[in-house]
């Protein structure tokens, strides 16, 4: 019994810092509606800025003094990625806040790179409460008896700011009717700046809290986003009670975990998240999302046209000239182009549930690292011929689709994109967890493809044939019924269903076919390289496609294409300089602002521009 | 007080106002009226500058308010009662009331929450509910007692009489006289021509985002022709 109540305190202890991020995300997301996937790194700066604080202030009032200090620093870096990131994009669609949020990742790993280097920092104890306590005779530690006392002080607090205060009182009506505040004479910009400083607090104290229990490193800040989306969505968007609750529920499940059953840590918690939503879709606390409630409802968007004569000419062109570059292309271009047209289709097949679909998921790499597992999988350990694991990589990822997408087609919006990004990171963990099975992070190797595709030229031929294929049966289907059937969901679900579309039906049927898709361009991937890691299933990968998504336009079908071939370029010679994470993150979150239609959309835009001014000028 | 000279407002691509001029003095109760679509609803919001005039000025006291974020318009002065009331479903009405605060202003009545709810009786008995318990009538008086909190020179009221029990329109109508003797000035927008005519000294009558009718009750009364074309469903 002892060592039960033992574990629960763990788990109590652990909720600390686990909560202070989760509410300090629900915070901003309720007000500015921005799922910032930076909080993670926030997270991160608190725990360096602490550990840099611990060492230069002396004793228990430096060790807390410098907790204290290390939120208010964190905060400030916060306000001020928001006057100079988000402020500017509040209006635009989710995937472009998203993609510039993750640019500010990319630019604070590389500078908390450069200031604290690339070494794990132990993070001190706290002074006075260096050793344990006995509890029904188990040792409990003295530091984590002083978390599970101060957590329910922050959260009186919080519920102390949000209830009583002015500041509260104004946040509270701001995530209801942002505008109507602002006609009422509060300064938005500035409530938003404050709100986005308070969240950013949070988190810095949560990674400051931390640290004599674990410490500072530079993985941190993907470690936690995913523990805190699912605390975020099991206690519901936006509820900071639903935070706590969940905070608990995970730690505490966590601790349990540890003990009986150590490789499922990674899983667990995505298991009660899954059985949550099942149960309560919007979460625990949490309150139903109306499509355009908060008035993001933007323009409508201009149907996608079939390309004309000039643009088949172009395609088939382009498409002669990749047919024809082993003729005359060094060995890498071969290599390079492969790479391209894997990731073309790994973004297109994104692009038709996100474009087409409506649908903005976080979280496809699973399928993409789920194919190319599966035929890896397949090979490792039955030594399938490779044909036959090449297909499978397609059906496998198909099936993993029809299962996450059955619970995530029931909510829309951010909640299907944290979602998303959740069953993601269920898929990595087992990937890295089970390692009988997947051999973890040591990856599965020498999974090269038969014979008679063994060789750059054939493999070259292989991937093209298939790559781009697999490109134009979704751009067949985007301009099928089932394309019409898909757009008319997005667009108007009601109007839809009033029509007789089933239109959950047709997004999970996309859903799916997206899903093979992605694990298509996995199957490719994995015979190309002749092995597969844990990181093709990263966020950082779901990310990597959602960004080419975001460069090419989402309105423009192309995009994907070009989004791809730009950013597999950039990537090969970017890195090779040492810190080329923040030159990329500077570069999309320029993109961001500056070319908000994307490297298509401007274009065509420009090109309109020019045409327009022609003909004023021929009048 | 406010001058609104020649706008032009579009929402995306749609031309909604077209050249509109006019003017309001101050202490005047002033009437937009005019069908659904006329306008009136875009003409309130291009003053408050939440839907910007995309050409044209709108001067209050002398100072330009186009090209100003709307919470500096409100600063100046102005406040804006929405159609739709939009009042903060989740917040009490105390909170509502909070929201809506701004420091006294100088030639401008100021209104505490104790003089609100003499005001609005119903809304005293009311304080700890939250917005979305309300009826429809109480929900209006609450938007127009949230928008008086910011202690406004000039109070903007659209359709305040939509959708509203008759006999709480009554209510409303007396409330409305009582804050033209506590010296404010007031536009409103109306369609209830009777409700526009108990309250407001001039009467302007708007069609396709232009002005028709520029003038007293009693000149539009002299004048059928113009009630019939413009207000008459």
């Amino acid at each position: 019994m002892a060592f039960y109540i033992a574990l629960f305190l763990t788990g109590l202890a652990n909720a600390a810092a686990l909560f202070l991020v989760a509410s300090g995300l629900s915070l901003i997301f309720g007000v500015t509606r921005i799922v910032n996937f930076a909080h993670g790194s926030f997270y991160m700066l608190g725990a360096f800025i602490g550990v840099t604080l611990m060492q230069v202030l002396p004793g228990a009032v430096g060790f807390w003094g410098a907790i204290a200090l290390t939120g208010l620093a964190v905060g400030l870096i916060g306000a001020l990625v928001e006057i100079v990131v988000l402020r500017r994009i509040y209006r635009a669609p989710e995937l472009f806040q998203l993609v510039a949020t993750f640019g500010v990742i990319l630019v604070i790993q590389d500078l908390a790179l450069m200031i604290w280097g690339a070494e794990d920092r132990l993070g001190p104890r706290a002074p006075g409460l260096r050793g344990v306590w006995r509890i029904f005779g188990e040792p409990v530690p003295k530091y984590d008896i002083a978390l599970i006392a101060i957590t329910p002080v922050i959260l009186l607090a919080l519920w102390y700011l949000i209830t009583r205060t002015r500041l509260g009182i104004l946040v509270r009506a701001a995530t209801q009717d942002r505008e109507m505040v602002g006609a009422l004479g509060v300064n938005q910009a500035w409530l938003f700046t404050g709100v986005f400083g308070l969240g950013s607090a949070l988190a810095g104290w949560g990674g400051a809290l931390q640290l004599p229990k674990g410490g500072a490193d530079l993985l941190m800040d993907f470690n936690i986003i995913g523990a805190v989306f699912v605390v975020v969505v099991i206690g519901g968007m936006g509820s900071l009670p639903g935070a706590f609750i969940a905070a608990v529920l995970i730690s505490v499940l966590n601790a349990f975990g540890v003990a009986f059953l150590p490789q499922s840590t990674l899983v667990l918690m995505f298991v009660v998240m899954a059985a949550v939503l099942i149960v309560r879709p919007y979460g625990l606390l949490g309150r139903e999302e109306v499509a355009g409630e908060h008035g993001q409802v933007g323009a409508p968007e201009t149907p996608i046209r079939p390309y004309g004569p000039r643009g088949m000419a172009l395609t088939t062109l382009l498409l002669a000239l990749l047919a024809a570059l082993p003729g005359f292309a060094e060995p890498f271009v071969l290599t390079l182009v492969i790479d391209i047209v894997v990731f073309a289709l790994f973004a297109a097949s994104l692009h038709f549930i996100l474009g087409t679909g409506g649908m903005v998921s976080f979280g496809h790499a699973a399928f993409f690292g789920g194919g190319a597992y599966a035929a890896a999988l397949l090979v490792f350990h039955t030594e399938t011929p490779m044909e036959l694991a090449f297909l499978f990589a397609p059906l496998a990822a198909g099936l993993l689709a029809l299962a996450i997408g059955w619970f995530c087609i029931r909510l829309s919006g951010v909640y299907f994109a944290m979602l998303t990004l959740a069953f993601s990171q269920l898929v990595w963990s087992l990937a890295f967890q089970w390692r009988s099975v997947t051999r973890g992070d040591d990856g599965l190797i020498n999974i090269w493809p038969a014979d008679w595709l063994n060789g750059p030229l054939p493999y070259y031929y292989f991937t093209l044939i298939l790559g781009v294929g697999g490109i134009l049966t979704l751009r067949h289907i985007i301009h099928s019924p089932f394309g019409y059937a898909l757009r008319a969901g997005r667009d108007s679900p009601r109007q839809a269903e009033a029509m007789g579309i089933d239109v959950r039906r047709v997004q999970l049927v996309a859903f799916v076919l997206a899903g093979m898709m992605a694990g298509l361009a996995g199957g490719l991937f994995v015979f190309s390289k002749g092995s597969v890691f844990p990181t093709e299933l990263e966020i950082a990968k779901s990310f990597d496609a959602l960004i080419v998504v975001f460069l090419g336009g989402v309105k423009t079908l192309a995009g994907g294409v070009v989004g791809a071939s730009f950013l597999t370029s950039v990537e090969h010679w970017l890195t090779r300089l040492e810190y080329w994470r923040l030159l990329l993150g500077l570069v999309i979150i320029a993109l961001v602002i500056l070319m908000p239609e994307g490297i298509v959309g401007t274009l065509r835009r420009l090109a309109l521009r020019l045409r327009r001014s022609d003909e004023e000028v021929s009048r | 007080m406010l001058e609104v000279s020649a706008i032009h407002s579009f929402y995306g691509k749609a031309h909604i106002l077209d050249g509109l001029s006019f003017s309001v003095a101050r202490g005047e109760v002033v009437a937009l009226l005019g069908r659904n679509g006329a306008g009136k609803s875009t003409t309130m919001k291009s003053v408050m500058q939440l839907v910007p005039p995309r050409a044209g000025s709108v001067s209050f006291e002398g100072r330009e308010l186009v090209g100003l974020p709307a919470y500096r318009t409100a600063k100046a002065g102005l406040g804006y009662v929405p159609e739709d009331r939009r009042i903060f479903s989740d917040l009490t009405v105390l909170e509502n009331l909070e929201v809506g605060r701004q420091p006294p202003r100088e030639g401008a009545p100021h209104w505490t929450v104790a003089q609100l709810f003499e005001l609005f009786p119903n809304l005293a008995e009311r304080r700890n509910n939250r917005g979305k318990h309300m009826s429809g009538g109480e929900q209006q008086m609450l938007s127009i007692a949230r928008t008086l909190m910011g202690n406004p020179a000039l109070l903007l009221l659209d359709e305040p009489s939509e959708g509203i029990a008759p006999v709480i329109v009554e209510q409303m109508a007396r409330s409305i006289l009582t804050l033209k003797a506590e010296g404010l000035t007031v536009l409103i927008s109306e369609q209830n021509l009777h409700f526009a005519r108990a309250v407001a000294d001039r009467a302007i009558i708007l069609e396709s985002g232009r002005k028709k009718f520029d003038g007293t009750f009693e000149t539009l009364e002299k004048q059928p022709e113009i009630r019939d074309t413009y207000l008459s469903v």
